[in-house]
Protein backbone atom coordinates (compact mmCIF):
# COMPACT_ATOMS: atom_id res chain seq x y z
CA UNK A 1 0.00 0.00 0.00
CA UNK A 2 1.28 3.31 -0.77
CA UNK A 3 0.42 6.32 1.01
CA UNK A 4 0.93 10.06 -0.99
CA UNK A 5 0.36 13.17 1.09
CA UNK A 6 -2.19 15.14 -1.37
CA UNK A 7 -3.34 18.24 1.48
CA UNK A 8 -1.12 19.22 4.30
CA UNK A 9 -2.72 20.18 7.89
CA UNK A 10 -1.87 23.93 7.18
CA UNK A 11 -3.48 23.86 3.26
CA UNK A 12 -6.47 21.89 4.70
CA UNK A 13 -6.89 24.83 7.27
CA UNK A 14 -6.63 27.56 4.54
CA UNK A 15 -8.73 25.73 2.46
CA UNK A 16 -11.34 25.35 4.95
CA UNK A 17 -11.21 28.98 5.54
CA UNK A 18 -11.70 29.76 1.82
CA UNK A 19 -14.35 27.33 1.42
CA UNK A 20 -16.17 29.32 4.71
CA UNK A 21 -15.74 32.52 2.43
CA UNK A 22 -17.01 30.97 -0.45
CA UNK A 23 -19.87 30.33 1.53
CA UNK A 24 -20.47 33.71 3.21
CA UNK A 25 -20.43 35.36 0.00
CA UNK A 26 -23.28 33.65 -1.47
CA UNK A 27 -25.36 33.23 1.67
CA UNK A 28 -23.82 36.63 3.93
CA UNK A 29 -25.87 35.87 6.81
CA UNK A 30 -27.03 32.50 6.34
CA UNK A 31 -30.62 33.70 7.73
CA UNK A 32 -32.12 31.30 5.19
CA UNK A 33 -29.31 28.88 5.22
CA UNK A 34 -28.22 25.86 6.88
CA UNK A 35 -25.71 23.08 6.72
CA UNK A 36 -25.81 18.91 6.11
CA UNK A 37 -22.97 17.21 6.69
CA UNK A 38 -22.94 13.74 5.49
CA UNK A 39 -22.54 10.54 7.80
CA UNK A 40 -20.49 8.87 8.53
CA UNK A 41 -17.47 11.07 7.43
CA UNK A 42 -19.01 14.36 6.23
CA UNK A 43 -20.10 15.54 9.74
CA UNK A 44 -16.24 16.16 10.32
CA UNK A 45 -16.00 18.62 7.69
CA UNK A 46 -19.50 19.98 8.55
CA UNK A 47 -18.16 20.40 12.08
CA UNK A 48 -14.99 22.14 10.88
CA UNK A 49 -17.10 24.53 8.38
CA UNK A 50 -19.35 25.36 11.29
CA UNK A 51 -16.27 26.51 13.49
CA UNK A 52 -14.61 28.44 10.89
CA UNK A 53 -17.73 30.09 9.74
CA UNK A 54 -18.36 31.32 13.74
CA UNK A 55 -14.79 32.77 13.88
CA UNK A 56 -15.47 34.68 10.87
CA UNK A 57 -19.38 35.97 11.65
CA UNK A 58 -19.38 35.50 15.03
CA UNK A 59 -22.41 33.48 15.57
CA UNK A 60 -23.34 29.33 14.58
CA UNK A 61 -24.86 28.42 11.19
CA UNK A 62 -27.78 26.00 11.58
CA UNK A 63 -25.23 22.40 10.75
CA UNK A 64 -27.32 18.65 10.83
CA UNK A 65 -26.18 15.12 10.42
CA UNK A 66 -27.82 13.27 7.64
CA UNK A 67 -27.37 9.61 7.72
CA UNK A 68 -27.91 7.92 3.87
CA UNK A 69 -27.30 4.31 4.84
CA UNK A 70 -31.30 3.27 4.05
CA UNK A 71 -31.78 5.21 1.05
CA UNK A 72 -28.19 3.99 -0.67
CA UNK A 73 -28.85 1.94 -4.23
CA UNK A 74 -26.44 -0.58 -3.10
CA UNK A 75 -28.05 -2.51 -0.69
CA UNK A 76 -28.11 -6.53 -1.10
CA UNK A 77 -25.45 -5.40 -3.44
CA UNK A 78 -22.69 -5.52 -1.17
CA UNK A 79 -21.26 -8.64 0.95
CA UNK A 80 -22.40 -7.39 4.58
CA UNK A 81 -24.83 -4.67 5.14
CA UNK A 82 -23.86 -1.09 6.53
CA UNK A 83 -24.45 -0.10 9.74
CA UNK A 84 -26.88 3.12 9.94
CA UNK A 85 -25.55 6.21 11.99
CA UNK A 86 -27.81 8.48 13.64
CA UNK A 87 -29.54 11.58 12.17
CA UNK A 88 -29.92 14.67 13.73
CA UNK A 89 -31.56 17.26 12.15
CA UNK A 90 -33.10 20.12 15.06
CA UNK A 91 -34.41 22.22 12.36
CA UNK A 92 -36.88 22.56 9.91
CA UNK A 93 -35.28 22.20 6.08
CA UNK A 94 -38.79 23.20 4.28
CA UNK A 95 -37.83 26.67 2.28
CA UNK A 96 -34.23 26.80 3.39
CA UNK A 97 -31.31 27.01 1.40
CA UNK A 98 -29.38 23.45 2.42
CA UNK A 99 -25.61 23.08 1.84
CA UNK A 100 -24.75 19.43 2.00
CA UNK A 101 -21.21 18.79 2.91
CA UNK A 102 -19.12 15.51 2.54
CA UNK A 103 -15.62 14.93 2.71
CA UNK A 104 -15.12 12.92 -0.84
CA UNK A 105 -17.06 13.36 -3.85
CA UNK A 106 -16.35 9.99 -5.77
CA UNK A 107 -18.82 8.14 -7.83
CA UNK A 108 -21.93 10.59 -6.88
CA UNK A 109 -24.06 7.58 -5.80
CA UNK A 110 -24.23 8.72 -1.49
CA UNK A 111 -24.98 12.45 -2.81
CA UNK A 112 -28.19 11.09 -5.00
CA UNK A 113 -28.81 8.74 -1.91
CA UNK A 114 -28.70 11.94 0.92
CA UNK A 115 -30.81 14.01 -2.25
CA UNK A 116 -33.67 11.02 -1.09
CA UNK A 117 -33.33 10.91 2.44
CA UNK A 118 -33.51 14.65 2.61
CA UNK A 119 -36.29 15.33 0.71
CA UNK A 120 -37.88 13.31 3.60
CA UNK A 121 -37.77 15.92 6.07
CA UNK A 122 -39.33 18.95 3.82
CA UNK A 123 -38.86 20.57 0.67
CA UNK A 124 -35.77 22.66 0.20
CA UNK A 125 -35.54 26.44 -1.04
CA UNK A 126 -31.86 25.05 -2.99
CA UNK A 127 -29.24 22.64 -2.27
CA UNK A 128 -26.01 23.49 -3.17
CA UNK A 129 -22.94 20.73 -2.55
CA UNK A 130 -19.75 21.82 -0.71
CA UNK A 131 -16.79 18.75 -1.13
CA UNK A 132 -13.35 18.63 0.48
CA UNK A 133 -11.99 16.82 -2.56
CA UNK A 134 -13.50 16.44 -6.07
CA UNK A 135 -11.89 13.23 -7.89
CA UNK A 136 -11.97 14.48 -11.64
CA UNK A 137 -13.67 11.71 -14.19
CA UNK A 138 -14.91 9.19 -12.10
CA UNK A 139 -18.55 10.21 -11.76
CA UNK A 140 -21.33 7.65 -12.20
CA UNK A 141 -24.11 10.31 -12.17
CA UNK A 142 -24.56 13.85 -13.31
CA UNK A 143 -23.93 15.47 -9.85
CA UNK A 144 -21.29 18.21 -9.61
CA UNK A 145 -20.40 20.01 -6.59
CA UNK A 146 -20.49 24.06 -6.21
CA UNK A 147 -17.49 24.32 -3.55
CA UNK A 148 -14.70 22.36 -4.04
CA UNK A 149 -11.49 22.33 -1.55
CA UNK A 150 -9.41 20.22 -4.48
CA UNK A 151 -9.76 18.73 -7.53
CA UNK A 152 -8.19 15.35 -7.49
CA UNK A 153 -7.17 13.34 -10.48
CA UNK A 154 -6.86 9.28 -9.28
CA UNK A 155 -7.80 5.57 -10.18
CA UNK A 156 -9.96 3.32 -9.71
CA UNK A 157 -7.13 1.71 -7.74
CA UNK A 158 -7.01 4.50 -5.28
CA UNK A 159 -8.73 5.65 -2.67
CA UNK A 160 -9.04 8.96 -0.91
CA UNK A 161 -8.53 9.53 2.88
CA UNK A 162 -9.48 12.59 5.00
CA UNK A 163 -7.60 11.95 8.56
CA UNK A 164 -8.73 14.08 10.97
CA UNK A 165 -6.66 15.18 14.13
CA UNK A 166 -7.35 12.26 16.94
CA UNK A 167 -5.53 10.58 19.77
CA UNK A 168 -3.91 8.69 16.85
CA UNK A 169 -2.98 11.03 14.05
CA UNK A 170 -1.58 14.14 15.25
CA UNK A 171 -2.27 16.59 12.19
CA UNK A 172 -5.16 16.88 9.54
CA UNK A 173 -3.99 15.42 6.28
CA UNK A 174 -5.58 13.97 3.45
CA UNK A 175 -3.96 11.45 1.68
CA UNK A 176 -3.80 9.23 -1.98
CA UNK A 177 -4.17 5.35 -1.37
CA UNK A 178 -2.89 3.25 -3.87
CA UNK A 179 -4.78 -0.26 -2.89
CA UNK A 180 -2.58 -3.37 -3.32
CA UNK A 181 -3.46 -5.59 -6.18
CA UNK A 182 -5.24 -8.26 -5.63
CA UNK A 183 -4.11 -11.50 -7.58
CA UNK B 1 -20.62 -3.96 10.01
CA UNK B 2 -21.59 -6.60 11.76
CA UNK B 3 -24.15 -9.25 10.17
CA UNK B 4 -27.01 -10.87 11.76
CA UNK B 5 -26.32 -14.60 12.22
CA UNK B 6 -29.29 -16.27 11.13
CA UNK B 7 -31.47 -16.84 7.66
CA UNK B 8 -34.58 -16.50 9.57
CA UNK B 9 -35.87 -15.14 13.08
CA UNK B 10 -37.45 -18.49 14.42
CA UNK B 11 -37.18 -18.01 17.89
CA UNK B 12 -34.90 -15.77 20.17
CA UNK B 13 -32.66 -19.00 21.13
CA UNK B 14 -31.10 -18.81 17.98
CA UNK B 15 -29.72 -15.35 18.60
CA UNK B 16 -26.82 -14.65 19.78
CA UNK B 17 -26.74 -11.46 22.54
CA UNK B 18 -24.32 -8.94 19.48
CA UNK B 19 -28.07 -10.21 17.35
CA UNK B 20 -29.84 -8.59 19.38
CA UNK B 21 -27.76 -5.68 19.75
CA UNK B 22 -27.74 -5.51 16.37
CA UNK B 23 -31.32 -5.37 16.60
CA UNK B 24 -31.45 -2.30 19.02
CA UNK B 25 -29.53 -0.38 17.16
CA UNK B 26 -30.75 -0.31 13.64
CA UNK B 27 -34.14 -0.04 15.37
CA UNK B 28 -32.94 3.44 17.15
CA UNK B 29 -32.28 4.24 13.87
CA UNK B 30 -35.68 3.51 12.39
CA UNK B 31 -37.31 5.19 15.17
CA UNK B 32 -35.63 8.44 14.64
CA UNK B 33 -37.17 7.63 10.37
CA UNK B 34 -40.57 6.93 11.84
CA UNK B 35 -40.74 10.12 13.44
CA UNK B 36 -39.91 12.06 10.55
CA UNK B 37 -42.41 14.19 8.27
CA UNK B 38 -42.33 11.36 5.77
CA UNK B 39 -41.68 8.01 7.65
CA UNK B 40 -40.10 5.79 4.33
CA UNK B 41 -37.35 4.85 3.37
CA UNK B 42 -36.60 2.39 -0.17
CA UNK B 43 -34.52 0.32 1.31
CA UNK B 44 -36.75 -2.99 0.42
CA UNK B 45 -38.22 -1.92 -2.68
CA UNK B 46 -36.94 -4.24 -4.33
CA UNK B 47 -38.49 -7.42 -2.17
CA UNK B 48 -41.94 -8.96 -1.63
CA UNK B 49 -43.39 -9.95 1.65
CA UNK B 50 -45.90 -12.32 2.45
CA UNK B 51 -47.63 -12.17 5.60
CA UNK B 52 -49.15 -15.59 6.25
CA UNK B 53 -51.13 -15.52 9.36
CA UNK B 54 -52.91 -18.75 10.11
CA UNK B 55 -54.07 -17.62 13.55
CA UNK B 56 -56.02 -14.32 14.26
CA UNK B 57 -53.65 -11.22 15.15
CA UNK B 58 -54.36 -7.08 15.10
CA UNK B 59 -50.97 -5.53 16.40
CA UNK B 60 -48.62 -8.08 15.05
CA UNK B 61 -50.10 -8.26 11.53
CA UNK B 62 -50.63 -3.87 11.49
CA UNK B 63 -47.04 -3.45 12.90
CA UNK B 64 -45.51 -5.95 9.89
CA UNK B 65 -47.74 -4.90 7.61
CA UNK B 66 -46.42 -1.22 8.61
CA UNK B 67 -42.67 -1.92 9.14
CA UNK B 68 -42.79 -3.71 5.68
CA UNK B 69 -44.60 -0.50 3.70
CA UNK B 70 -42.10 2.05 5.96
CA UNK B 71 -39.56 -0.05 4.17
CA UNK B 72 -40.77 0.09 0.51
CA UNK B 73 -41.52 -3.93 0.31
CA UNK B 74 -44.28 -5.24 -1.69
CA UNK B 75 -46.78 -6.89 0.46
CA UNK B 76 -49.30 -9.43 0.32
CA UNK B 77 -51.40 -11.09 2.91
CA UNK B 78 -52.94 -14.12 3.71
CA UNK B 79 -54.97 -15.11 6.32
CA UNK B 80 -56.39 -18.95 6.79
CA UNK B 81 -60.43 -18.29 7.55
CA UNK B 82 -61.33 -17.44 4.40
CA UNK B 83 -58.70 -19.70 2.40
CA UNK B 84 -58.24 -22.80 0.90
CA UNK B 85 -56.76 -23.97 4.22
CA UNK B 86 -60.40 -24.42 5.34
CA UNK B 87 -60.55 -27.23 1.33
CA UNK B 88 -57.31 -29.45 3.25
CA UNK B 89 -54.65 -28.27 1.49
CA UNK B 90 -51.74 -28.67 3.69
CA UNK B 91 -49.15 -25.91 5.37
CA UNK B 92 -46.40 -26.54 2.86
CA UNK B 93 -48.60 -27.05 -0.54
CA UNK B 94 -50.00 -23.31 0.68
CA UNK B 95 -46.66 -21.58 1.33
CA UNK B 96 -45.45 -22.72 -1.64
CA UNK B 97 -47.97 -21.56 -3.87
CA UNK B 98 -47.69 -18.26 -2.05
CA UNK B 99 -44.17 -18.50 -2.62
CA UNK B 100 -44.17 -19.29 -6.55
CA UNK B 101 -45.53 -15.87 -6.47
CA UNK B 102 -42.04 -14.73 -6.47
CA UNK B 103 -42.16 -13.68 -2.57
CA UNK B 104 -38.32 -13.52 -1.15
CA UNK B 105 -40.01 -12.95 2.83
CA UNK B 106 -42.49 -14.72 4.49
CA UNK B 107 -43.69 -13.36 8.01
CA UNK B 108 -45.83 -16.56 9.68
CA UNK B 109 -48.15 -17.22 12.48
CA UNK B 110 -49.56 -20.65 13.35
CA UNK B 111 -51.28 -21.85 16.07
CA UNK B 112 -48.43 -24.99 15.80
CA UNK B 113 -45.36 -24.81 17.66
CA UNK B 114 -42.50 -25.24 15.25
CA UNK B 115 -44.41 -24.98 12.15
CA UNK B 116 -42.13 -22.66 11.08
CA UNK B 117 -38.79 -24.31 11.71
CA UNK B 118 -40.40 -27.37 9.65
CA UNK B 119 -41.27 -24.89 6.58
CA UNK B 120 -37.94 -23.33 7.07
CA UNK B 121 -35.93 -26.38 6.26
CA UNK B 122 -38.61 -26.92 2.91
CA UNK B 123 -38.46 -23.33 1.21
CA UNK B 124 -35.82 -20.63 0.37
CA UNK B 125 -37.35 -17.82 1.76
CA UNK B 126 -36.59 -15.82 4.82
CA UNK B 127 -39.48 -16.82 7.47
CA UNK B 128 -39.92 -14.51 10.13
CA UNK B 129 -41.94 -16.49 12.98
CA UNK B 130 -44.70 -14.24 14.28
CA UNK B 131 -45.83 -16.75 17.06
CA UNK B 132 -45.86 -20.50 16.58
CA UNK B 133 -48.65 -22.21 18.75
CA UNK B 134 -47.28 -21.56 22.59
CA UNK B 135 -43.64 -21.65 21.89
CA UNK B 136 -41.95 -18.79 20.42
CA UNK B 137 -42.82 -15.10 19.54
CA UNK B 138 -39.21 -13.68 18.71
CA UNK B 139 -40.17 -10.20 17.77
CA UNK B 140 -42.69 -9.50 20.70
CA UNK B 141 -39.35 -10.18 22.87
CA UNK B 142 -37.50 -7.85 21.10
CA UNK B 143 -39.80 -5.00 21.36
CA UNK B 144 -40.28 -5.81 25.29
CA UNK B 145 -36.33 -5.77 25.50
CA UNK B 146 -35.76 -2.56 23.51
CA UNK B 147 -38.61 -0.85 25.08
CA UNK B 148 -37.47 -1.73 28.73
CA UNK B 149 -33.79 -0.33 27.08
CA UNK B 150 -35.74 3.08 26.40
CA UNK B 151 -37.27 3.07 29.57
CA UNK B 152 -34.93 1.97 31.75
CA UNK B 153 -31.33 2.68 30.02
CA UNK B 154 -30.25 -0.54 29.70
CA UNK B 155 -31.61 -4.30 30.10
CA UNK B 156 -28.69 -5.41 32.04
CA UNK B 157 -28.90 -6.06 35.47
CA UNK B 158 -32.56 -5.07 35.31
CA UNK B 159 -35.28 -7.34 37.57
CA UNK B 160 -38.33 -8.50 34.98
CA UNK B 161 -40.87 -10.36 36.29
CA UNK B 162 -43.43 -12.21 33.93
CA UNK B 163 -46.45 -12.29 35.92
CA UNK B 164 -49.90 -14.60 34.70
CA UNK B 165 -50.43 -17.50 32.05
CA UNK B 166 -46.90 -18.91 31.50
CA UNK B 167 -48.00 -21.98 30.51
CA UNK B 168 -50.11 -21.02 27.56
CA UNK B 169 -47.78 -18.20 26.49
CA UNK B 170 -45.09 -17.62 23.43
CA UNK B 171 -44.40 -14.33 24.81
CA UNK B 172 -43.07 -15.70 28.43
CA UNK B 173 -40.72 -18.22 26.56
CA UNK B 174 -39.42 -15.59 23.92
CA UNK B 175 -39.08 -12.77 26.78
CA UNK B 176 -37.11 -15.33 29.05
CA UNK B 177 -35.18 -16.11 26.19
CA UNK B 178 -34.11 -12.43 25.48
CA UNK B 179 -33.77 -11.23 28.74
CA UNK B 180 -31.48 -13.87 29.97
CA UNK B 181 -28.67 -13.16 26.94
CA UNK B 182 -29.36 -9.63 27.76
CA UNK B 183 -28.62 -10.03 31.12
CA UNK B 184 -31.31 -9.27 32.92
CA UNK B 185 -32.88 -11.33 36.04
CA UNK B 186 -36.25 -12.92 35.21
CA UNK B 187 -38.98 -13.94 37.41
CA UNK B 188 -41.84 -16.10 36.50
CA UNK B 189 -45.33 -15.73 38.34
CA UNK B 190 -48.65 -16.97 37.85
CA UNK B 191 -51.57 -19.96 40.00
CA UNK B 192 -48.93 -23.34 39.95
CA UNK B 193 -51.08 -24.78 37.83
CA UNK B 194 -50.29 -21.87 34.97
CA UNK B 195 -46.48 -22.59 35.41
CA UNK B 196 -44.74 -25.18 33.51
CA UNK B 197 -43.14 -27.72 35.26
CA UNK B 198 -39.19 -26.95 35.25
CA UNK B 199 -39.63 -23.71 34.08
CA UNK B 200 -36.62 -22.69 37.11
CA UNK B 201 -34.07 -24.73 34.40
CA UNK B 202 -34.27 -22.01 31.93
CA UNK B 203 -32.80 -19.71 34.76
CA UNK B 204 -35.87 -18.12 36.16
CA UNK B 205 -36.88 -17.40 39.38
CA UNK B 206 -40.58 -18.36 40.39
CA UNK B 207 -43.04 -16.50 42.62
CA UNK B 208 -46.67 -17.64 43.44
CA UNK B 209 -47.43 -14.80 45.19
CA UNK B 210 -47.75 -11.50 43.24
CA UNK B 211 -47.19 -8.92 45.65
CA UNK B 212 -43.55 -10.44 46.56
CA UNK B 213 -43.22 -10.53 42.70
CA UNK B 214 -44.12 -7.19 42.04
CA UNK B 215 -42.23 -5.74 45.47
CA UNK B 216 -39.08 -8.01 43.67
CA UNK B 217 -38.97 -6.13 40.05
CA UNK B 218 -38.38 -3.29 38.16
CA UNK B 219 -40.48 -3.96 35.45
CA UNK B 220 -43.89 -6.25 35.37
CA UNK B 221 -44.64 -7.77 32.36
CA UNK B 222 -47.99 -8.78 32.55
CA UNK B 223 -49.72 -11.67 30.39
CA UNK B 224 -53.28 -12.16 29.17
CA UNK B 225 -55.45 -15.55 30.58
CA UNK B 226 -55.54 -17.52 27.56
CA UNK B 227 -58.79 -18.89 27.88
CA UNK B 228 -59.11 -19.66 24.03
CA UNK B 229 -55.85 -21.98 24.38
CA UNK B 230 -56.72 -23.76 28.10
CA UNK B 231 -58.23 -27.25 27.29
CA UNK B 232 -59.73 -27.92 30.95
CA UNK B 233 -60.04 -25.28 34.03
CA UNK B 234 -56.78 -23.80 35.48
CA UNK B 235 -58.04 -21.71 38.32
CA UNK B 236 -61.80 -21.72 39.72
CA UNK B 237 -62.81 -18.76 37.91
CA UNK B 238 -61.87 -15.53 36.33
CA UNK B 239 -62.79 -13.23 39.70
CA UNK B 240 -60.70 -15.08 41.75
CA UNK B 241 -57.80 -15.27 39.44
CA UNK B 242 -58.37 -11.36 39.05
CA UNK B 243 -58.29 -11.29 43.09
CA UNK B 244 -55.24 -13.12 43.70
CA UNK B 245 -52.94 -11.91 40.68
CA UNK B 246 -55.36 -9.13 39.17
CA UNK B 247 -52.84 -5.47 39.22
CA UNK B 248 -54.62 -2.37 39.55
CA UNK B 249 -53.61 1.38 40.95
CA UNK B 250 -54.03 0.70 44.87
CA UNK B 251 -51.55 -2.34 44.47
CA UNK B 252 -48.98 -0.64 42.54
CA UNK B 253 -49.36 2.45 45.03
CA UNK B 254 -48.85 0.44 47.65
CA UNK B 255 -45.00 -0.50 46.67
CA UNK B 256 -42.62 1.69 47.84
CA UNK B 257 -41.01 1.98 44.80
CA UNK B 258 -42.13 2.90 41.04
CA UNK B 259 -42.01 -0.17 38.31
CA UNK B 260 -42.94 -0.27 34.73
CA UNK B 261 -45.51 -1.95 33.64
CA UNK B 262 -46.14 -3.62 30.35
CA UNK B 263 -48.34 -5.69 28.63
CA UNK B 264 -48.08 -7.02 25.19
CA UNK B 265 -51.47 -7.16 24.35
CA UNK B 266 -54.51 -7.68 24.09
CA UNK B 267 -55.28 -6.53 27.75
CA UNK B 268 -58.41 -8.03 29.40
CA UNK B 269 -58.99 -5.10 31.03
CA UNK B 270 -60.45 -5.92 35.12
CA UNK B 271 -58.72 -9.29 34.55
CA UNK B 272 -55.11 -9.09 34.69
CA UNK B 273 -54.52 -5.68 35.05
CA UNK B 274 -57.46 -3.08 35.94
CA UNK B 275 -57.74 -0.08 33.85
CA UNK B 276 -56.65 2.38 36.35
CA UNK B 277 -53.25 0.38 36.60
CA UNK B 278 -53.04 0.23 32.60
CA UNK B 279 -53.33 3.73 31.30
CA UNK B 280 -51.52 5.12 34.57
CA UNK B 281 -47.77 6.47 33.97
CA UNK B 282 -46.37 2.95 35.33
CA UNK B 283 -47.42 1.59 31.91
CA UNK B 284 -45.54 1.79 28.81
CA UNK B 285 -47.94 -0.25 26.85
CA UNK B 286 -48.41 1.91 24.34
CA UNK B 287 -44.92 2.64 23.85
CA UNK B 288 -44.30 -0.89 23.19
CA UNK B 289 -46.73 -0.66 20.46
CA UNK B 290 -44.61 2.39 18.93
CA UNK B 291 -41.66 -0.03 19.22
CA UNK B 292 -42.80 -2.62 17.59
CA UNK B 293 -43.00 -0.88 14.11
CA UNK B 294 -39.00 0.06 14.69
CA UNK B 295 -37.84 -3.15 15.79
CA UNK B 296 -39.79 -5.41 13.24
CA UNK B 297 -38.43 -2.77 10.54
CA UNK B 298 -34.86 -3.67 12.00
CA UNK B 299 -35.51 -7.31 12.02
CA UNK B 300 -36.97 -7.54 8.60
CA UNK B 301 -33.59 -5.08 7.26
CA UNK B 302 -31.14 -7.42 8.44
CA UNK B 303 -32.38 -10.74 7.44
CA UNK B 304 -33.15 -8.71 3.56
CA UNK B 305 -29.44 -8.33 3.21
CA UNK B 306 -29.37 -12.48 3.36
CA UNK B 307 -32.39 -12.74 0.61
CA UNK B 308 -30.67 -14.57 -2.01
Amino acid sequence: MQKRLIVQDKLLDIMIQRLAHQLIENHIDFSNSVILGLQPRGIYVAERLQQKLKDILGFSVRTGQLDITFHRDDFRRRNSPIMANATRIDFHIEGQRVILVDDVLYTGRSVRAALDAMIAYGRPASVELLVLIDRRYTRHLPIEAKYVGKYVNSLPTERVLVEWESEQTPENNIWLITKKEEN
Amino acid sequence: MQEISVRHLLGIKDLTPADIQLIFETADNFKEVLNRPIKKVPSLRDITIANVFFENSTRTRLSFELAEKRLSADVINFSASGSSVKKGETLLDTVNNILAMKVDMLVMRHASAGAPHFLSRHIQANIVNAGDGTHEHPTQALLDAFSIREKLGEVAGKKIAIIGDILHSRVALSNIFALNKLGAEVMVCGPATLLPRHIAELGVKVELDVRKALAWCDVANVLRIQLERQQMKYFPSLREYTLYYGIDKKLLDSLDKEIVIMHPGPINRGVELSSDAADSQHSIILNQVENGVAVRMAVLYLLASKVA
